[in-house]
């Protein structure tokens, strides 16, 4: 097993070096044992929990399914590299504590940045746009009723700061 | 959508829905959860597993594994100094197969390495021969005696029968079904992980750990370390959900013993595919239930015979057995009873705690029958169990009297209040139906159905165990501090302790210690018990340092303490004028107090299954609403309406939170959770293929909470964990069977099921 | 891992290293590797190659999906109003993030019989785009796929494009699953109502070692039939066309489902299908 990859990606603005890594290293993997950004978890190693769910490219993925190395010349963004705009918590952030949608907060990091996915895409969406797009994160715990509120909170939050 | 809006809080004392003190953590993944964890110099580990689920080891031969560049030591059952087996009630697992391997999945042998591609890689490396054998996988074959021992233990895990009442009574009215519970998993998403970072002089170790219970890891892990319980420091790690399956071990021994050996810190992490092998189970059963009933309705006599297929190592079978068995009547009164219930060893995956335990199995039957008695006696599905609604005072089939508060007609009756959803449109969504954007149907192929269920489910401990919580209490410089060894595994004990220490002190900054085994044990997180059992401690451990604050008040204004009492954050004289602030009051104060909180004492049961074998119970009813394609057979649950039983409200958010996740759950198991096993072999060990409820399987949740102050309780509070999963089951089935008109008798409920 | 900026480097590494492998979007690929059942030696990333995600139509009867299209752009205009099938289908790939990066060269590339798009391809006779460093071809689908997970691309081709015939007519595509989202398929089936030639084209899913076009079915029909615009189905006529679809399929018994039932979804499907496409 060759250790024998060396590669920049570009996370959260900044440019960080990947060295002696074997090519089979997902992005999750690099991220959480390299970069130090544990903020993205695994739960599933196959994409059918959400909990890796970074922004590649502006679009939400599954880490675990990138393979780091094919990662070069794009933009990634995890949780921690979320714009809270000043703030201690983003507007997502500060709902999901608020409304009682984290309770182990394993799949939360995930589902967080999958929110703001949608959101900035489509700041008004319906129930079922809102589920649809988080139907490929898989929380254990909550039964999803307080994360759903905790979305209806966001998106009352950004109108709310969008009309004033 | 919930429309559920917080309110403004003054306080985040009892009552009051005081946010998570880990959540802005959380969400902004600062959280340190145990896979997050890394140490200076670590290695990582890795477990080789069974392929079969029964062979005899012929040899095992690691030098090739050895020999990869990376690898640092590789360990077998040849290399555990203490206990070679560890377990919850019997220590009959081997911490690594010796002999035979009974599972698929057993561990056989670890090894640390630089990388974990390493460790898979030296994995393949290991050498094993197996002399393949013919799994026992069929507990009926274990009950007949018609198969060899499996283990020097025997295939016999537990027997028990209760025999109670009237053995001749019969009815009017007789109903009888055979009824299947498939194998569900736990399904945390926060894998198996842990940290365990070695004593320099290798007499020690520190374990970070995701568990439910330390002080009970720990004395398994040093009796198979051989070394002094104090030598042995287990440290909560970041818990991502538990639900019962990090009541056994899994990788704690195996860390330890890999630290120890390597010298240096080892961090293992299971993937999902690993997880499914590395923890136990919701026990598979077949129950036979016959019901006989007056012309009215009203139960006479119960027949029963359960099977909980516990599969290859003990774990806690005998105590899922007893839980199912007691609760053969559910939330019903009944006089006479004939249990038969067995616990089997076999060579299937190894089953203990889960959400529910044992009484999941039993709700199953018990509203399965229910239904079919409002059928022969002419019946709703409400009348029938509100006419044999059980009360404080009777008396269970086990001769125990219910002390608890018992307001199941009030359950029943709040449920059905709650309005019905709106009937199908014409024109609904596809994202509304079955099927969902597989565009299976529209809605013309749809029916709709409805259905219910209604539980009890005994809280803590039973059988004379006494699983007492330990907490400390101690103000300095304004400050409260909680100590306790109460695991957090996402329900919210560390959001409540501090709830509990606001309102006892009237003091606002409360910090929770690191929860470790730096102090006596608080039980288990399991058994919906922490509330009580740890809140109780926690509210022990406050009140005796109030009593303190209150002796140096009343010192210090000349007034007897007895007359004091907190009010907000305030020291009152309840017959005088005096007022002070709390913080005013303890200033220069330093104080420290422990309680062990102890519930009142249980019994064993006798051998005709006689005995007050519980301590306490809670109550539940749901009603489902679900739309069906009897065609295709494929479901979606629209609603599902419930009231709880919860004694108090303690937190409504984090009360609403586990409520819905419990149904959630349940709703996995009535109609898509399963771990499928063929000859003793699991077949979909990934998410790909054990399915759970997404977002677009969620139905609404209307949730009612019937709070009836619980005198037993320490703060008047039920547990309320375990109850929303256990009779949402049966209530999904039976609006199944309302829509389709067919009997159904096993969950989960496939889609072959409805439409074949 | 080398990630090629543009199709030629791709190839030209592809010939340089025969045990040289291509990744798209990586949402099959690894969890191969994850799952440990695959083991990379040379990668060649096709992430970046900017030919291999667009949509052409090469003439007014032909759009051509580049293989690197992610499954999220297929849902959405321009593709969902002249393909609606491929669109209904791609909206149950997996799980929103692996639409975003998954594509239809992974579903060849794989051509595991619960591919969701195949059906698709099936039904409306897709030709494959396969290119090498030294030569390029055409290949039906129905030549493409083989078997279970198994295709005529060579090692050293990669998968450019594919041609999807723009019909008028109607089309559809249903799935059934044990879940309202994220589901891997039991058995789906794409139907394809061509109102010029008055011909029906199904194709099934999950229900065999590749997915299965109903010839005799469409047959059948055909020969009992005289469809036209704006005919309508017999609920008799639907039936008979189910039972007749659910017997030209194959299907296993296995974890996630029984042949039995897979062969009755069909039945169902078929019917659905049929009526919705005349209704």
């Amino acid at each position: 097993m060759s250790m024998n990859e060396f590669y920049t990606l570009n996370v959260n603005g900044q440019s960080m070096q990947v060295q002696d890594s074997w090519v089979g290293e997902s992005l999750l993997y690099v991220l959480r044992e390299r970069l130090g950004l544990p903020g993205s978890k695994g739960a599933c190693e196959q994409g059918e929990c959400g909990s890796c769910t970074v922004l590649l490219d502006g679009q939400a993925v599954c880490s675990c399914l990138v393979m780091a190395a094919t990662a070069v010349d794009s933009t990634i963004v995890t949780v921690e590299g979320l714009d809270a705009h000043g703030a201690e918590l983003t507007d997502v952030q500060d709902a999901f504590v608020q409304q009682g949608a984290v309770q182990c907060g394993f799949c939360t990091p995930g589902l967080i940045v999958a929110i703001h996915h949608l959101l900035d895409e489509n700041p008004q969406p319906s129930e079922l746009e809102v589920k649809e797009a988080i139907s490929g994160n898989i929380c254990r715990c909550t039964g999803y009723g307080r994360i759903f509120a905790a979305v209806e909170q966001a998106v009352a939050v950004r109108k709310a700061s969008h009309t004033s | 959508m919930s429309t559920t809006k917080v309110e403004q809080r003054e306080r985040d004392i009892l009552g009051v829905s005081a946010i998570r003190p880990d959540g802005a953590a959380k969400v902004t993944g600062d959280f340190s959860f145990t896979s997050d964890m890394n140490a200076e110099n670590m290695l990582w580990g890795a477990t080789l597993r069974s392929p079969h689920p029964y062979a005899r080891i012929v040899s095992i031969d690691t030098s090739r594994a050895l020999a990869l560049p990376g690898v640092h030591c590789v360990i077998t059952a040849d290399d555990v100094p203490g206990k070679p087996t560890y377990g919850l009630i019997s220590s009959d697992q081997p911490v690594f197969a010796r002999d035979y391997v009974r599972y698929m999945g057993e561990p056989v042998a670890a090894l640390a390495a630089d990388h974990p591609e390493t460790c898979r890689r030296a994995l393949a490396l290991i050498d094993i021969e197996y002399e393949v054998l013919k799994p026992l996988t069929n507990a009926e074959d274990a009950i007949a005696g018609s198969f060899p021992p499996i283990h020097p233990d025997g295939n016999i895990i537990r027997h028990q029968r209760i025999v109670r009442g009237d053995q001749s009574a019969t009815g009017p009215i007789i109903v009888e079904g055979e009824y299947e519970i498939g194998m569900q998993d736990q399904a945390f998403l926060g894998l198996e992980a842990a940290l365990a970072i070695p004593d320099s002089h290798g007499k020690g170790v520190e374990l970070h750990v995701a568990t439910q219970w330390l002080h009970e890891d720990l004395g398994q892990i040093s009796a198979c370390l051989d070394l002094p319980p104090q030598n042995v420091r287990l440290i909560l790690g970041g818990v991502g959900g538990a639900f019962g399956a990090r009541e056994d071990i899994s990788l704690q021994v195996h860390c330890c013993l890999l630290a120890l050996k390597a010298g240096r810190p080892i961090k293992m992490q299971y993937g999902r595919e690993e997880s499914f092998f590395g923890h136990v189970h919701r026990h598979p059963a077949k129950i036979f239930m016959r019901h006989y009933a007056q012309s009215d309705g009203r139960i006479i006599k119960i027949e029963a015979r359960f099977v909980f297929d516990g599969g290859a190592y003990t774990s806690t079978s005998p105590a899922v057995l007893i839980n199912g068995i007691t609760h053969t009547q559910g939330p019903y009164k009944c006089d006479n009873a004939t249990v038969d219930g067995w616990a089997i060893r076999t060579n299937n995956p190894p089953c203990g705690a889960m959400r529910g335990f044992g009484v999941v199995q039993a709700c199953f039957a018990h509203e399965s029958q229910m239904d079919k008695i409002a059928t022969a006696a002419g019946l709703s599905a409400v009348d029938v169990r509100l006419i044999n609604a059980m009360e404080t005072g009777d008396t269970l089939i086990t001769g125990q009297a219910m002390e608890s508060i018992a307001p199941v007609a009030r359950c029943i009756i709040e449920t059905d209040h709650i309005p019905l959803p709106a009937p199908l449109a014409a024109n609904a969504h596809e994202l509304l139906l079955p099927g969902g954007s597989g565009l299976t149907a529209s809605a013309s192929h749809i029916v709709r159905g409805v259905g219910w269920g209604v539980s009890m489910k005994n809280l803590m401990y039973s059988e004379g165990f006494d699983d007492f919580a330990t907490a400390r209490c101690s103000i300095k410089e304004g400050v409260v501090y909680l100590k306790f060894a109460t695991s957090e595994v996402g329900q919210g004990f560390v959001t409540l302790a501090p709830q509990i220490a606001r309102s006892v002190l009237g003091l606002d900054d409360v910090v929770v210690e690191p929860i470790d085994t730096q102090i006596g044990s608080a039980g288990s997180t399991s058994a919906s018990r922490q509330t009580w059992m740890s809140g109780g401690a926690v509210d022990g451990a406050c009140r005796l340092v109030r009593e303190q604050i209150f002796q140096h008040v009343g010192k210090q204004n000349n007034i007897d303490p007895l007359r004091l009492v907190i009010e907000g954050t305030d020291i009152i004289d309840q017959i005088g004028t005096f007022r002070i602030a709390v913080r005013e009051a303890i200033d220069g104060l330093s104080i420290s107090e422990t309680f062990e909180h102890h519930h009142k004492p249980t019994e064993e049961l006798d051998e005709n299954g006689q005995g007050n074998c519980h301590t306490a119970f809670a109550f539940v009813a749901h009603r489902a609403v679900v739309d069906v394609d009897p065609e295709l057979g494929l479901v979606k649950v629209v609603q599902i309406a419930t009231a709880q039983d919860v004694g108090r409200v303690l937190n409504p958010l984090s009360a609403l939170g586990q409520i819905e996740g419990g149904i959630a759950q349940g709703l996995g198991l009535a109609v898509m959770e399963e771990i499928v096993i063929q000859d003793g072999k699991v077949r979909n060990p990934s998410f790909t293929d054990y399915l759970l409820p997404t977002t677009l399987d969620a139905p609404d949740v209307v949730a009612k909470m019937i709070e009836e102050y619980e005198p037993q309780a320490p703060l008047g509070a039920k547990g309320i964990g375990e109850p929303p999963c256990i009779s949402v089951t049966p209530a999904i089935v039976a609006a199944i069977r309302d829509a389709i008109a067919k009997d159904l008798h096993r969950i989960p409920v496939r889609p072959q099921d409805i439409c074949l | 891992m080398i990630v090629a900026k543009n199709l030629e480097a791709a190839l030209f590494a592809l010939r340089e290293h025969d045990d040289a492998r291509v990744i798209q979007g990586g949402t099959d690929l690894m969890v191969e590797i994850n799952f440990n059942h695959l083991k990379p030696t040379t990668m060649v990333s096709l992430r970046h190659i900017p030919e291999l995600r667009t949509i052409t139509r090469p003439d007014s009867n032909t759009i051509s999906i580049g293989s690197g299209v992610p499954y999220s752009q297929l849902e959405i205009e321009p593709v969902a109003s002249v393909l609606p099938a491929l669109a209904q289908a791609s909206r149950t790939v997996g799980s929103p993030q692996i639409r975003a990066a998954g594509s239809l060269g992974g579903n060849l590339g794989t051509c595991s019989p619960a591919g969701d798009t195949l059906p698709v391809m099936f039904a409306l006779d897709a030709n494959i785009h396969l290119q090498s460093a030294d030569s390029q071809r055409t290949v039906s689908i129905h030549q493409f796929m083989t078997g279970v997970k198994r295709n005529v691309k060579r090692q050293d081709e990669i998968i450019t494009a594919v041609d999807f015939p723009i019909i008028d007519g109607w089309q559809g595509y249903s799935k059934v699953g044990v879940r309202n989202a994220m589901v891997i398929s039991v058995a789906s089936a794409c139907l394809v109502a061509d109102h010029e030639s008055g011909d029906v084209r199904l194709a099934l899913g999950s229900v065999g070692p590749t997915i299965i076009r109903c010839r005799e079915t469409e047959q059948w029909l055909k020969d009992n039939t005289s469809l036209t615009r704006n005919s309508v189905i017999s609920p008799d006529i639907a039936r008979e066309f189910g039972a007749r679809a659910s017997r030209e399929c194959s299907p296993i018994d296995d974890h996630r489902s029984t042949a039995q039932y897979r062969r009755h979804a069909i039945s169902i499907l078929a019917a659905r299908l049929l009526q919705k496409a005349y209704a």
